[in-house]
């Protein structure tokens, strides 16, 4: 599974100074059917800061992520992003879910990245990333396509601008996704495993480009298995079993010194295959 | 045997069976366009409806799948007045026929939207459009692409379907048809024309049908290729890309 070797991404990385914390998670439960998949889940994210979530399938990581982005309803505790409550309001010292358009409009500060791309196959890779700035923001069109093809210069796709998502690989089809989370200016970047869907040899082209969004100061929070980029990029490494945070440490202690049995088996199983 | 080429010949070109024959044609347009909204709003209703919208689009649904046409226009023109509703010939045929349609094309419609992966509902979400931004530019466009051969398949059905307004009296091609046999009593050329003529509409409607299926088969990309040379380098290219 460690598929970036030390040669491949600098392990020295840039000091930063992070900022007030961006994302407040506290106390957030999440069942299915009757299945308790988050257990009162509490985080702080601060502005610029990397985090990586790990842990096994099922653990509830990926929910969490999607909780955060308002695709999935959360059943008990709160979100917060900047300070404002995602995806309900206070009435009368109640709690009322927001409409369609509300929480429409809170998804528009947060960009996220799926494990299987899910570019929109019925356009081309420009109109991907401009259609909603143009259509969602009616921002002016032309500055729109100007900031687009930015985009692909910087995942390293310039040529690919009037390609169809089935004509690019795995790796460029995510590679374009995350220029078009990024064409909606977020604040914060989710990232949903993803790299899991793709063949070894293109793993790394994804990685790099998130590498270089976490040096350009993105708040990040990264479910992967790839425990390269933990080492890389990472500020924070966080572990997830059972629905609940069993460790959280910096990449260099987790790596050496996991203080949780969970954190140890999980490491003996990613490290030895 | 008693078969006159004359009259059939004559009939052929007869200024109420070509009169008909249009009536057929555009009774079938509106009727099927009207049918078409009724069944994307029928569709939107059952699947992301409250329970109230949701049991309306069910009896819609399950009353107009389950009762005859023919019943359904007898009602409409005959049966309204009676409790102060009444609608002319043409109105009644068109809301028969566009009410009949629209509950087979709602279920056609739904299965279209449920076609279309469910990622791309997230990932419309997640860049921020509310439920009717989604539908109109992520899940529509794409839901067509499975919707469009059924809805060829309707129209086929509908411009043979409109003949039941005779009852009516709606004066489409079966109705002049059998005003015509009312005149000489030449019922069997009478008749043979008018099945000539629905013959003809729709092997015109299967040719046009052939040509939009072969648009919307196309998988999401470069416009047809031009010459069959370019064809052969976008199935290259597509071939060198690999991932399909």
């Amino acid at each position: 599974m460690n598929t970036m070797s030390p040669s491949q991404i600098p392990t020295t990385k840039r000091i930063k100074s992070l900022g007030e914390p961006i994302v407040k998670i506290d106390n957030v439960r999440k069942s299915f059917h009757g299945l308790e998949v988050l257990k009162g889940v509490s985080l702080e994210v601060r502005r610029g800061e990397v985090v990586v979530l790990a842990g096994r399938s099922g653990s509830g990581k990926s929910t969490l992520l999607r909780c955060i982005d308002q695709l999935e309803t959360i059943d008990g505790g709160s979100i917060r992003v900047n300070g404002e409550l995602m995806g309900f309001r206070e009435k009368n010292g109640r709690v009322v879910p927001l409409s369609d358009g509300q929480i429409a409009r809170q998804q528009r500060g947060m960009g996220m990245v799926f494990q299987n791309f899910n570019l929109f196959p019925h356009l081309s890779v420009i109109d991907n990333i401009t259609l909603a700035p143009n259509k969602i923001l009616k921002r002016n069109k032309e500055e729109v396509r100007t900031e687009a093809r930015e985009l692909l210069a910087k995942v390293g796709l310039p040529e690919k601008e009037n390609a169809y998502p089935r004509q690019l690989s795995g790796g460029q089809q995510q590679r374009v996704a995350i220029a078009r989370a990024l064409a909606m200016k977020p604040e914060v970047m989710l990232f949903d495993e993803p790299t899991s869907a793709l063949d070894p040899e293109m793993i790394s082209e994804v990685l790099e480009v998130m590498v270089d969004l976490s040096h350009q100061g993105m708040t990040m929070i990264v479910v992967t298995h790839e425990m390269g980029f933990a080492r890389a990029a990472a500020d924070r490494v966080l572990l997830m079993h059972e629905g609940s945070l069993v460790e959280e440490a910096t990449p260099e202690e987790f790596f050496e010194r996991p203080k949780s049995e969970e954190a140890r088996i999980f490491l003996s199983k990613i490290l030895h295959h | 045997m008693n078969w006159s080429w004359p009259y059939f010949f004559e009939y052929l070109t007869n200024g109420l069976m070509l009169r008909g024959a249009w009536t057929t044609v555009w009774l079938s347009v509106v009727s099927m366009a009207i049918g078409l909204g009724l069944g994307v709003v029928a569709a939107m209703f059952k699947m992301y409806g409250n329970f109230a919208l949701r049991a309306v689009a069910e009896f819609y649904i399950w009353l107009f799948r389950g009762t005859p046409i023919l019943i359904q226009l007898v009602i409409i023109y005959t049966g309204l007045p009676q409790i102060g509703i009444r609608l002319t010939v043409i109105e009644s045929a068109i809301i028969g026929l566009a009410l009949n349609e629209g509950a087979y094309l709602a279920e056609i419609i739904r299965a279209g939207i449920m076609s279309v992966d469910k990622g791309q509902n997230d990932a419309a979400r997640a860049v921020g459009m509310t439920w009717r931004e989604r539908m109109w530019y992520v899940i529509l466009p794409q839901a067509t692409r499975t919707i469009i051969p059924p809805l060829g398949n309707q129209f086929n059905g509908m411009l043979k379907t409109t003949s039941l307004a005779s009852v009516i009296s709606m004066e489409e091609l079966m109705r002049n048809a059998q005003m015509l046999a009312q005149i000489e009593f030449r019922v069997l050329e009478v008749y043979i024309v008018a099945a000539i003529w629905y013959l003809i509409l729709v092997s015109i409607w299967g040719l046009i049908q052939v040509r939009i299926e072969a648009h919307y088969e196309k998988p999401f990309g470069p416009a047809a290729a031009v010459s069959p040379d370019a064809k052969k380098k976008l199935r290259k290219a597509t071939q060198q890309a690999g991932h399909v």
